[in-house]
């Protein structure tokens, strides 16, 4: 199955509304390529994840879009500009959340947080006022209590959340998050889901982050790329990714005490054909179509194996 | 331009204030004068030979030239190494003008920890040692001497600074810095050296800082045991000059260079080599 091919008509943005928009990205180091021609775009306010397995380049695409890193080949526009000559106007519009490891130890949070957002001042608009508040930045990322302590003193998961202010202290109209999350506790990691849900539906930040906890992407993202061996393998929602790879569903049910699994590719038939033959024994009946995890491996796997 | 110096001046302040509210960084501030003041302190009694005038008095001068020189050489280096290292340029580089904000940071904060290190210095040296004095016209030397010495030493420890990779290789840097200390007349007196020791001195701005902070707290009878016996300031400003417009001239594009390569992998890659060698 060849899913690349139909990527070009697939889903598509309009040029107007494209916040980052990539055709045939190249990237070779020496004789390897790490980027073999990658497509993709992405429109106002939505969550893009950036999914593939190590090695697959998507550091490196991020990397490129963030302006950090220069490409071999490729058209890349990012909020208009290419990224590789963009100035600082266009860097005061994006947000990149890094991270951090020992930087700025000696500084207070508070103090870190407003001294970064003076560079934005100067491109406050109408319609976004730069940069983030310092109090209502602490209270969105959950920093409040920790607002006067130096940041050397601050536990992991306190740092990726002052990395994350960090990156949105501008107000961005596109933030990039690679792995945003490594590290995080259950609980950090579902007041960040939030904090991205408010950024999305309130101020309309598009997002491009990268993860490997897959049901994070699920439940973020609008939209999800599979990168694998530098090709982008498939681009679509998680739904539309799952009905592409025609995966079978799980049904489980119990009858007279038993427990009973089968896997079908039409479960609804499946289930019909149960009751009919069954009807009033079936019970615990539990129907589980491919979750986003299992079309992944699946997609990885056809891609590697094709390779090979 | 104008908010590049604003939020380079407000950064260098912020740090400037930090470094006197850190253990670690008031131990550095206070070791080295309380070890300098202590040695001319017990030299107080030895003479400039020839002459009744302090040893101490004479030597404490041209420390403070190297010291200028350490600065803006030393500390510019290591903190851009290890500042690029551990993320801090990463994050300046993400924000709209942040590179320029933060070189101008680095030049406030360690033009204000030099000058700290020097009165720490200076103020007791005046008075445990005999014969330091400084008159009007020494003062109107300071006026031009020490900002000629930043803008003559950061530039070139901003390149220095650009091309290591790694802080561990640091000590690379430190041990041509200490040999040119050795023959620029710091500690022992560059007239003493064979001849082609002092020109090779007198072509590195150490040389020349020392003398020139010499001429500012020494009596014009010492001039006597310089090299032509004469405190040479057009010749001082001259040669730092050169070395300013070198620097100056060198250094955008080295940190340029630098700042290119600057990207979230390339910090985490130096974060896991770090880390490797730290475990070992």
């Amino acid at each position: 199955m060849t899913l690349t091919g139909e990527l070009d008509t697939g889903t598509e943005v309009p040029a107007g509304e494209r916040v980052i928009d990539v055709r045939d990205l190249r990237m070779r180091y020496g004789t390897t390529d790490v980027l073999a021609g990658v497509s993709f775009t992405a429109r106002r306010g939505e969550v893009l994840a950036l999914l593939g397995p190590n090695g697959a380049g998507k550091t490196t695409t991020i990397e490129i879009l963030e302006g950090f890193r220069m490409r071999s080949a490729g058209e890349v526009r990012v909020l208009g500009a290419d990224p590789a000559s963009a100035g600082e106007h266009w860097r005061a519009r994006v947000g990149v959340v890094l991270q951090s490891w020992r930087d700025h130890g000696k500084w207070r949070v508070r103090e870190l947080l407003k001294h970064l957002g003076t560079y934005y001042a100067a491109y406050s608009t109408p319609e976004i006022s730069r940069p983030w508040p310092v109090d209502d930045l602490l209270d969105a990322v959950g920093l409040t209590a920790h607002a006067g302590q130096r940041v050397m003193r601050l536990s992991g998961g306190q740092r990726r959340r002052l990395d994350v202010a960090i990156g949105i202290v501008g107000r961005p109209e596109l933030l990039f998050l690679d792995e945003p999350t490594t590290g995080f506790d259950p609980a950090a990691r579902r007041e960040f889901h939030d904090l991205v849900h408010r950024l999305t539906d309130v101020d309309d930040t598009t997002i491009l982050l990268t993860t490997h906890d897959l049901d994070e992407a699920e439940k973020l993202a609008d939209r999800i790329v599979i990168l694998a061996g530098g090709r982008i393998i498939a681009d679509g929602s998680a739904d539309e990714l799952s009905r592409q790879v025609a995966g079978q569903t799980e049904i489980r049910w119990t009858r007279d005490g038993q427990r009973f699994i089968h896997s079908a590719a039409d479960a609804t038939a499946f289930v019909r054909q149960l009751f009919l033959q069954y009807g009033e024994d079936i019970g615990d009946l539990e129907v589980r179509r491919d979750n986003l995890e299992d079309t992944y491996m699946k997609l990885v796997f056809d891609a590697e194996g094709g390779a090979r | 331009m104008m908010t590049v110096l604003r939020t380079g001046f407000a950064r260098g302040g912020i740090e400037l204030r930090q470094t006197l509210t850190t253990f670690a960084d008031l131990w550095t501030y206070l070791f080295p004068a309380a070890i300098l003041i202590g040695t001319v302190f017990f030299m107080r009694d030895a003479h400039v030979p020839g002459t009744s005038f302090s040893l101490g008095a004479s030597t404490l001068p041209g420390v403070f030239g190297m010291g200028l020189a350490f600065g803006g050489l030393v500390t510019v280096a290591q903190l851009l190494v290890v500042e690029r290292e551990d993320g801090t340029l990463l994050r300046a580089k993400a924000a709209p003008n942040g590179m320029g904000g933060y070189l101008v940071g680095k030049a406030v904060v360690v033009g204000g920890m030099t000058a700290i290190s020097l009165a720490l210095q200076l103020v007791p040296g005046l008075f445990l040692v005999d014969g330091l004095h400084v008159s009007l016209s020494g003062w109107l030397n300071l006026l031009w001497l020490v900002p000629l010495a930043f803008v003559a030493t950061m530039p070139i420890g901003a390149v220095i600074g650009s091309t290591f990779e790694n802080p561990r290789n640091l000590g690379l840097v430190m041990l041509p810095v200490f040999g040119l200390v050795a023959i620029s007349g710091i500690f022992y007196p560059i007239t003493g050296m064979p001849g082609w020791l002092q020109a090779v001195g007198q072509v590195f701005p150490i040389y020349w800082l020392g003398l020139g902070m010499r001429s500012v707290f020494l009596p014009d009878s010492l001039a006597v045991v310089e090299l032509t016996h004469s405190w040479r300031h057009l010749e001082t400003f001259g040669v730092l000059a050169v070395w300013a417009v070198l620097g100056l001239s060198l250094a955008p594009w080295f940190l340029r260079q630098m700042a290119r390569r600057e990207s979230g992998s390339a910090v985490a890659a130096r974060r896991e080599r770090a880390m490797a060698t730290v475990g070992r």
